[in-house]
């Protein structure tokens, strides 16, 4: 009988308006992108946050809702973002500070940060370091790749001309990094994966 | 109202049942589920009110067992019904069982309400971002099989995924279940009876992966 009697109690009210509270709209992202914005493994890899570019952040935000960049559960998430909530998000999330989540075969990390490093001189791929930094810390739209979910970096990069600059006629900053995602094979971006997730 | 009171006394049924079937131990269809399957029901596909375990994914199977043992999963059905169940299991039952279970075969309880389901789909597949409500279907998958620790939802009782979802609501089960007690507080009453509705009546036939 106690069973019944906690499921009349009313549960949480809805929120009537959209949510414009920060510190509710964060919690939200953090539901998914994990609790310290350090990312997660649902049926789908959801990437880490934390200690993210703000710039990155906002401009890929603007990419999901232009549909320029191709995923149907951001692009839910970024029709709910109103006013400057997107930046006031970007600058929560780049300011996190937490540990990778790790779980990525490290037996391939030597060769991936030769990659890095180094790019792939005979295939033309140049050095991921030119671009994201020595340190995989990423600057104004590139992004910060230290950290990242291994299987996150891996889905991107042999899916980047399926999900990744959509508009033809719209031109973005996913042309960048195109010629690089091309020219890697799957097991070439496995390795510079595992290397960059256990970056801190 | 009325259903919930037609719940607590399909409650107060099991456990007559419950106490009646361990008296005469014959009954249960495997000898290594005989216990689970008095409450679970047959072939483990749930029984008012304890839900489907047929086919659940194991690593959650695992977790969940090893938290009613430690008394993390304190509900009021859950210290009631399975806090004794899982007490004495050893670590090597405990794989056994929950081997055994994730590979049968489910049947879903199609006991919600069909004219909800359009909008519990909804819900699952888009959330309701205004509202700060996730899309399901990024943890629990496509087709609500889930994955890993990640519970399979599809097919679930109606009654059972109300309670589940208001539990956390109320405050209960709040150890080792991030992100769910969160998300549970942020939906309103129709929004778990339609996404109740929607999963229950759910069915995915291709195995979990
Ligand atoms: C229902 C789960 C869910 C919620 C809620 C959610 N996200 Fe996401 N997010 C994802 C998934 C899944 C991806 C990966 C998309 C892909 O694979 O391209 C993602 C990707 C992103 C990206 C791209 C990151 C990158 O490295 O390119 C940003 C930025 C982002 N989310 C920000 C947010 C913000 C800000 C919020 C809160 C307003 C939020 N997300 C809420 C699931 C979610
Ligand atoms: C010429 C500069 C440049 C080089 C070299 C480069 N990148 Fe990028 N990369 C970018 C830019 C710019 C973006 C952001 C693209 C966008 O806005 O869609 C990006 C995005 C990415 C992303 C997506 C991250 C996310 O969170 O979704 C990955 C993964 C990535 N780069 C990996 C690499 C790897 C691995 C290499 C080396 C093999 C590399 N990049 C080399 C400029 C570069
Ligand atoms: C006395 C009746 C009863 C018996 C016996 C019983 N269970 Fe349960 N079980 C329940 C009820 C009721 C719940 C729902 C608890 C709640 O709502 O928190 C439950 C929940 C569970 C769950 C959680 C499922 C989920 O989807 O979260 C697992 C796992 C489980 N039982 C396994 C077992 C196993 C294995 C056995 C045999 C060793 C067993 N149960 C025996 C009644 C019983
Ligand atoms: C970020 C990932 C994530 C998202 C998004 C998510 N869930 Fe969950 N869900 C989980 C995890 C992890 C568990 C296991 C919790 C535990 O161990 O106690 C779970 C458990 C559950 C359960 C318990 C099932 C059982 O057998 O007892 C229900 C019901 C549930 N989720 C419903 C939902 C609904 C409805 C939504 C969308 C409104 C949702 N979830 C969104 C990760 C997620």
């Amino acid at each position: 009988m106690l069973i019944v009697a906690c499921s009349l109690a009313p549960g949480a009210a809805a929120t009537a308006g959209p949510a414009e509270s920060l510190s509710e709209k964060f919690a939200y992202c953090q539901d998914c992108h994990g609790p310290n914005g350090q990312g997660y493994r649902g049926f789908y890899p959801i990437p880490r946050l934390a200690g993210q570019q703000t710039q990155y952040i906002e401009n890929q935000l603007r990419a999901f809702l232009e549909r320029r960049r191709k995923n149907a559960i951001m692009l839910n998430v970024a029709h709910g973002l109103h006013g400057n909530m997107a930046a006031a998000l970007a600058a929560r999330f780049n300011a996190a500070k937490v540990a990778p989540i790790g779980g990525a075969p490290q037996t391939l990390a030597a060769q991936g940060k030769d990659i890095f490093d180094h790019g792939i001189p005979e295939k033309d791929v140049a050095a991921c370091a030119a671009c994201h930094g020595p340190a995989a810390q990423g600057t104004g739209e590139i992004p910060r790749l230290a950290g990242q979910l291994y299987e996150y970096v891996v889905f991107k990069l042999v899916n980047w001309s399926k999900e990744r600059g959509q508009i033809a006629s719209q031109p973005d900053t996913s042309l960048i990094m195109e010629p690089v995602a091309h020219s890697l094979s799957r097991s070439e971006a496995q390795a510079v994966a595992a290397y960059v997730s256990s970056l801190r | 109202m009325r259903s919930r009171l037609a719940e607590a006394l399909l409650i107060a049924a099991a456990s007559t049942i419950l106490f009646a079937g361990l008296a005469s131990p014959a009954g249960a269809e495997d000898p290594a589920i005989g216990n689970c399957t008095w409450c679970h029901g047959g072939g483990a596909q749930g029984y008012l009110p304890a839900p489907r375990l047929a086919g659940q994914q194991r690593a959650y199977l695992r977790a969940q067992l090893e938290r009613f043992r430690m008394h993390g999963r304190d509900a009021p059905a859950s210290i009631q019904f399975m806090w004794a169940a899982a007490e004495n299991l050893s670590d090597g039952r405990m794989r056994a069982l929950t081997d055994y279970l994730a590979a049968l075969d489910t049947k879903p309880a199609m006991d919600g309400n069909p004219a909800l389901e359009g909008r519990g789909r909804d819900i699952y597949q888009n959330g309701v971002a205004d509202e700060n409500i996730v899309a399901c279907v990024a943890c629990h998958g496509p087709h609500a099989t889930g994955v890993g620790a990640i519970p399979r939802l599809d097919g679930l009782s109606h009654s059972y995924l109300v309670r589940r979802l208001t539990d956390w609501q109320n405050g209960y089960n709040r150890a080792g279940a991030t992100p769910m007690p969160h998300i549970a507080g942020n939906l309103s009453p129709d929004q778990i009876d339609a996404l109740s509705s929607y999963l229950s009546n759910t069915r995915y036939a291709g195995a979990a992966r």
